[in-house]
């Protein structure tokens, strides 16, 4: 499979509050995503997981080391990556279609595609019939659900999630996983979405991803890459799976020394 | 940051009520009558105590307890309404003050909410400019009056500038600070969604700092009718500052109190005018999380 993103050697280093010295986020990070490839960045708070992410978005810059997309170099912020954030990031004054629209419209299609590209997105998220509300009037779960519309709407070429289902209850949690998963599949013409997912829980990454990128912190470095040979589709079974089990109690093995006193 | 934070303390205050007209509507939306009493309830408890006041202050005339030179009953305060009302005068001088104040207000709008847009998004360029404006802020409008006179004459242009001064620096800070708080997350989305630098000014952070703008113009408006009355007693021959002085000098209490009184009456009225424009503009402004 081809390569679609590509982080070389990237580390990152900032002055500490009060600059005397010199903090090591990152140090020396690499590896590469295929096309198609759900591919979760995993480790404890600490381990610049997020500040990596932000980096493929290009809202940060490297130290050193480079970051390629289709073998161009990352220098700014693109709708070509796409982002999911924690806190939804929905705009509050656009209605849920207004928001879901917003990437076509700046993508410079004419209105009435825009708004039949925005239904066919909503739909698909189950948010049918909610195009007039505004963010504050939903959920955090539905807000979550025309987020996601919103980013895979604007029909990226990685979809990079930070954290998305962080804030969210633990049952909806759940059922959204299996959104995300089904959302980024191949349909009718469009290839399977690459996708970048930052998260700390071990059960959501191993549920959702072909490879795992386990990080550890201080600095943070790539800790080991875990491939997730768990058949496809993922539904409620593949969490009753044996080797569902073996992984994350393996990757918690391994984490464990990470993990803060409680 | 006086004018910041009355404006941050007024929110709360908002708040507050808001969510108890919030929680209302949800109990009340199978049942109206408990909704219209609890509405009654509300307006008695609103109109109390000026009544009273009223009450008191007519009662204490007609026993003839003070000097009613000094401060004539409402009764008296009424007929002067009326016959400054019918004469045209009233309506004359409202009109002059409401204009001057619009103007002002517009002026204020058309240049501290760009120049607050800059000031917040450009640091470099905040730094130019705070200095100066820093300086120029805690000189009291009134302090212009002489200058003012000097430059503009005695008139419409005089009372104008005092004004603008006091409304510019209000919409001015609630427009910087609005900007600064304008949600990182929300420009990062705007930024991958395919929104380019010059976008984001007119998408994001506009938008977002609409309610404090608004916030900014409805202290701009209340500080306006502070400094126009002290601008038209000094620097002009017409306007409800003016009407007051005027009646000062010929010892009419009665129409002292009908020009206060008609001030503070559209003082209110407007406040509560940008609060239901806020509304309707702004329906994604609830500012109560649900």
């Amino acid at each position: 499979m081809a390569v679609k993103l590509e982080i070389r050697d990237v580390s990152k280093a900032y002055d500490a509050p009060g600059g005397d010295r010199r903090v090591r986020a990152l140090d020396g990070i690499s590896f590469s995503v295929d096309q198609g490839e759900f591919v979760s960045l995993l480790g404890p708070s600490g381990c610049g997981k997020s500040t990596l992410l932000n980096m493929i978005a290009g809202f940060e810059a490297a130290s050193s080391g480079e970051i390629r997309l289709d073998g161009k170099l990352v220098q700014q912020p693109g709708a070509d990556r796409g982002l999911v954030f924690q806190d939804y990031a929905l705009f509050p004054w656009k209605t849920l279609l207004d928001n879901v629209m917003y990437g076509p419209q700046k993508r410079g299609l004419p209105k009435r595609e825009c708004v039949e590209i925005a239904r066919r997105y909503i739909e698909l998220v189950g948010l049918a019939g909610f195009e007039a509300h505004y963010p504050h009037q939903l959920s955090g779960g539905m807000r979550q659900r025309c987020a996601l519309a919103r980013s895979v709407a604007n029909d990226p070429d990685v979809l990079l999630m930070d954290e998305p289902l962080a804030a969210i209850d633990a049952l909806t949690r759940n059922t959204l996983q299996e959104e995300i998963l089904r959302v980024c599949d191949a349909r009718n013409g469009t290839p399977r979405k690459t996708v970048i997912y930052v998260t700390h829980s071990i059960d959501e990454a191993v549920f959702l991803s072909d490879r795992i990128v386990v990080m550890s912190p201080r600095p943070g470095r790539v800790f080991e890459l875990v491939d997730v040979p768990l058949p496809a589709p993922r539904t409620d079974e593949t969490r009753l799976l044996p080797e569902f089990h073996e992984l994350t109690a393996r990757i918690w093995r391994s984490l464990k020394i990470y993990a803060k006193p409680a | 940051m006086a004018t910041a934070s009355s404006a941050r303390a007024d929110e709360h205050w908002r708040v507050d009520a808001l969510t108890v007209s919030a929680a209302d509507e949800a109990t009340d939306r199978a049942d109206p009558a408990p909704r219209r009493r609890r509405h009654t309830a509300r307006l008695v408890r609103l109109v109390i105590l000026p009544v009273t006041v009223l009450a008191i202050w007519q009662a204490a005339a007609m026993l003839e307890l003070y000097n009613t030179v000094l401060l004539p009953p409402p009764s008296r305060v009424f007929m002067a309404a009326i016959g400054l009302i019918a004469s045209g005068e009233l309506l004359r001088h409202f009109a002059d003050s409401m204009r001057r104040i619009a103007l002002a207000n517009l002026v204020s709008i058309a240049t501290a909410v760009p120049l607050g847009v800059l000031m917040g998004r450009y640091r470099p360029f905040e730094e130019i400019m705070d200095g100066l404006l820093n300086i120029l802020r805690p000189i009291p409008p009134l302090a212009w009056i002489p200058l003012a006179i000097l430059w503009f004459g005695l008139g419409e242009s005089s009372v104008v500038f005092i004004t603008l001064i006091s409304a510019f620096f209000a919409i001015l800070i609630n427009t910087i600070a609005g900007v600064r708080s304008v949600d990182r997350s929300l420009i990062r989305a705007a930024l991958t969604l395919g929104a380019s630098q010059h976008d984001l000014i007119k998408d994001v952070v506009l938008p977002a700092t609409l309610p404090h703008i608004i916030t900014g113009v409805r202290i701009a408006l209340g500080v306006s009718w502070m400094s126009i009355v002290a601008a038209e007693l000094i620097a002009s021959s017409s306007g409800l500052g003016y009407m007051i002085s005027y009646y000062r000098e010929v010892l009419r209490s009665d129409l002292i109190l009908v020009g206060m009184l008609t001030i503070g009456l559209i003082g209110f009225v407007m406040d509560r005018g940008l609060l239901w424009l806020e509304r309707r503009l702004l329906p994604w402004c609830t500012r109560v999380e649900p």
